[in-house]
């Protein structure tokens, strides 16, 4: 059969399924295991309350039991284990001690504190800078649609655009890339390989993704920027603040949660970041990071303690913002 | 407002120029390669693509028709014909037969070749070879050429990425299972997650807050985490690497963020409705079918976007769950990174894959932004 009529045929008997679990469940529920009839009407009925959360909750519950968390002790332990043919045999810390020794591990880890320390602040702070200045003229909505736009576009697809920027050609050619063009043009000597350099090429990697998230940051800095009292600015300006002292002192004091929590999703985005890395370099000439050398060691070396070793790494690593969100979700529901 | 703070003329036009410069600084990259998209393989390994937009003058190599296509005209050997093949063709201002004297001649002069025999070249690239000797090789002779080129696309690329059907790149297939994959993908999650969201959000019950709480810890675990594990269980209950293995991956991957979506929204909602069915005799089931479904429409619209943009864009899950050794099922982003690694140099099929891949999410993205930005602002301003 044709995929994509598998596919319309699946969807419509999912769809069909969930209604009716979810429409005859309860209709169980009320008619014949605890009937609102009879003696015990009052009792049915609260029992039948206390119950059909759970009904509505289960597929849903399901699901994230048996993706999310197994998952999670799952790989805490095979991390633990090696496997061999006759079965698993549990090692204890063995792998992490031979992920430690790994220098391509240490480059991914350095790699990654790069990518943490650079890519979110700059681009909450591109998104500050473009949700301020498009709130004050008239194109501004059109400017923030370009800008919000490669949030649409594929890691992958941004790696072939960007993979154009950073073209080289031989030195007797025309070049290609914008990125040669302007080096040659403002005097650079010869055109650069610029993806195989190390370090540079790590910085050209943060800036795809920076000009993916900018936008992200843009459109939510925005509002928070429009919900600031225009007492505050007002007073300020009556004040006699200049617009510099109007920004940085007034306006960017009042939405530093949403700064954060801004700072914190990007953050988050960056540990994960797998799809530029591997279509651009697949973690070359000192590129590599953690999500790229987990999938090196559990697809390409086969080897999954290792490599399960160094997911829980990255677990490790969003485990203080896990709870931080945790913590405040709590905070919020009191 | 504006005029108390922007009464100063040029920190007005300093923030137009720095909106600007923004928005050029983030069209561009994107426009080049939708430009290079449309010029011939020639064109974009020639010359860069901002050079495609307005009338320029290159030099350029051509070569003239192979000495197996010469005619005997009056006891002499000729070869002519014209040395662009497009229509719109270049106006040539000066050429040359060597590589160190490229523009030695103008258009309607004479030029000596050095194996024998002459050749002209008129301005609009029509050529005349003669020789009283036949000419010899196999490829034909080359012309320098110094040419002022108009601007000139085709739509070739496209017609050879998706039409052809002994194109390599196997585009218009990959697209199928794409659109295959992220469907299924998109509405599995919202149905299971809106039940779910109703129950966290309007039922009271003991352990609701722990609940809510454990979701919103699901939000940031890393997928990562699940690869392994999921693969094994899919491989022992005998759903192996197909699309069903895809879909029930990215439901899972999906429902944090689904449910927390519309538990935030429908929180929102009325009480007085929702109360006021209550008493009317209304059930649990009714006022969800009835009332919260249709009024959280806006968030379901949010959460859809966000899902279908994801799936759609996806590397990884499909790389790792949907795996057929003929090749029927890959996906778009998967064969962009093989096109990427194979065939590096060959930007006219990879622009155009990856305008192909891309263009899908643009037009949801642009016709659907109003929904997509409230949803971003329910789902992280707090």
């Amino acid at each position: 059969m044709h995929p994509a009529l598998q596919g319309l045929l699946t969807i419509t008997s999912v769809v069909a399924v969930c209604l009716s679990y979810y429409y005859l469940s309860n209709w169980f529920l009320d008619n014949v295991f605890l009937p609102a009839r009879g003696k015990y009407s009052n009792r049915n009925i609260n029992l039948a309350n206390q119950i059909r959360p759970w009904l509505f909750m289960f597929p849903a519950l399901l699901i994230l039991l048996v993706y999310l968390a197994y998952p999670v002790l799952e790989t805490l332990r095979l991390s633990l284990t090696e496997r061999h043919a006759y079965g698993d045999e549990w090692v204890g810390l063995a792998n992490y001690a031979q992920m430690i020794k790994d220098q391509k591990f240490w480059e991914a880890v350095s790699n990654n504190m790069m990518w943490l320390a650079i890519v979110p602040a700059l681009s909450t702070g591109f998104g500050l800078l473009a949700a301020h200045l498009t709130d004050r003229i008239g194109w501004g909505n059109a400017a923030k649609s370009i800008i919000f736009m490669p949030m649409a576009i594929s890691f992958v697809g941004a790696a072939v655009i960007w993979k154009l920027v950073y073209d080289a050609r031989p030195i007797d050619q025309d070049q290609i890339g914008l990125l040669n063009a302007l080096y040659l043009f403002f005097g650079g000597d010869a055109p650069q390989t610029w993806i195989t350099k190390p370090f540079w090429n790590n910085l050209l990697l943060m800036v795809v993704l920076i000009w993916i998230q900018t936008g992200f940051a843009m459109v939510i800095l925005s509002a928070a920027l429009r919900n600031i009292p225009e007492e505050t600015i007002e007073a300020a300006i009556l004040d006699g603040s200049n617009p510099w002292q109007l920004f940085f002192r007034i306006k960017v004091p009042q939405i530093k949660g949403t700064i954060l929590v801004v700072w914190t999703t990007i953050t988050i985005t960056v540990l994960k970041v797998f799809d530029i890395v591997f279509a651009m370099t697949n973690g070359h000439w000192n590129t590599q990071v953690l999500a790229n050398y987990m999938f090196d060691k559990l697809f390409r070396a086969n080897d999954w303690g290792v490599g399960s070793a160094s997911v829980m790494v990255l677990m490790l690593l969003v485990t203080p913002i896990l709870v931080w969100n945790v913590n405040n979700a709590r905070k919020e529901s009191q | 407002m504006n005029n108390l703070v922007g009464h100063k003329s040029s920190l007005r036009w300093a923030v137009h120029i720095s909106v600007a410069v923004l928005v050029v600084l983030w069209l561009i990259p994107t426009l080049g390669l939708l430009v290079s998209s449309f010029r011939t393989a020639d064109q974009i390994s020639t010359s860069g693509w901002w050079q495609a937009l307005v009338t320029t003058e290159q030099n350029v190599i051509m070569r003239t028709a192979k000495p197996q296509d010469q005619q005997i005209i009056d006891g002499k050997y000729v070869i002519e014909g014209m040395l662009f093949s497009s229509k719109k063709s270049p106006e040539i201002l000066a050429w040359g037969v060597s590589s160190i004297a490229i523009d030695d001649y103008i258009p309607g002069e004479t030029a000596k070749l050095r194996k024998g025999g002459e050749i002209s070249l008129r301005g609009d690239g029509y050529y005349h070879m003669v020789s009283d000797k036949p000419f010899k090789g196999s490829r034909g002779t080359r012309v320098f050429v110094k040419a002022s080129m108009p601007p000139e696309f085709t739509l070739d690329n496209y017609r050879n990425v998706l039409f052809d059907p002994a194109n390599v790149s196997g585009m218009a297939k990959a697209f199928l299972s794409t659109l295959t994959v992220a469907i299924p993908a998109t509405i599995i999650p919202i149905l299971i997650a809106a039940f779910a969201a109703y129950a966290l959000a309007w039922m009271q019950f003991p352990g609701r807050a722990l609940l809510v709480a454990f979701i919103v810890g699901l939000l940031v675990v890393p997928l990562q985490m699940a690869l392994i594990p999921l693969l094994k269980l899919h491989m022992q209950i005998g759903i192996g690497k197909g699309f069903l293995g895809v879909w029930l991956a990215h439901t899972g991957f999906g429902l944090p963020l689904a449910i927390y979506l519309l538990r935030n929204y429908m929180v929102g909602l009325p009480k007085d409705i929702i109360e006021n069915s209550r008493i009317d005799g209304a059930t649990d089931f009714q006022i969800f079918m009835k009332i919260i479904l249709p009024l959280s429409f806006p968030a379901l619209a949010a959460f859809s976007i966000f899902q279908f943009l994801w799936t759609w864009n996806d590397l990884l899950v499909a790389k790792v769950f949907l795996f057929d050794s003929s090749g029927q099922t890959v996906v778009m982003t998967a064969k962009l990174v093989e096109l990427l690694g194979s065939k590096g140099g060959n930007w006219e099929i990879l622009a155009t894959s990856a305008f192909v891949s891309i263009v899908v999410p643009l037009i949801v993205f642009f016709t659907l932004q109003k929904y997509l930005v409230r949803g971003l602002l329910t789902g992280s301003v707090k």
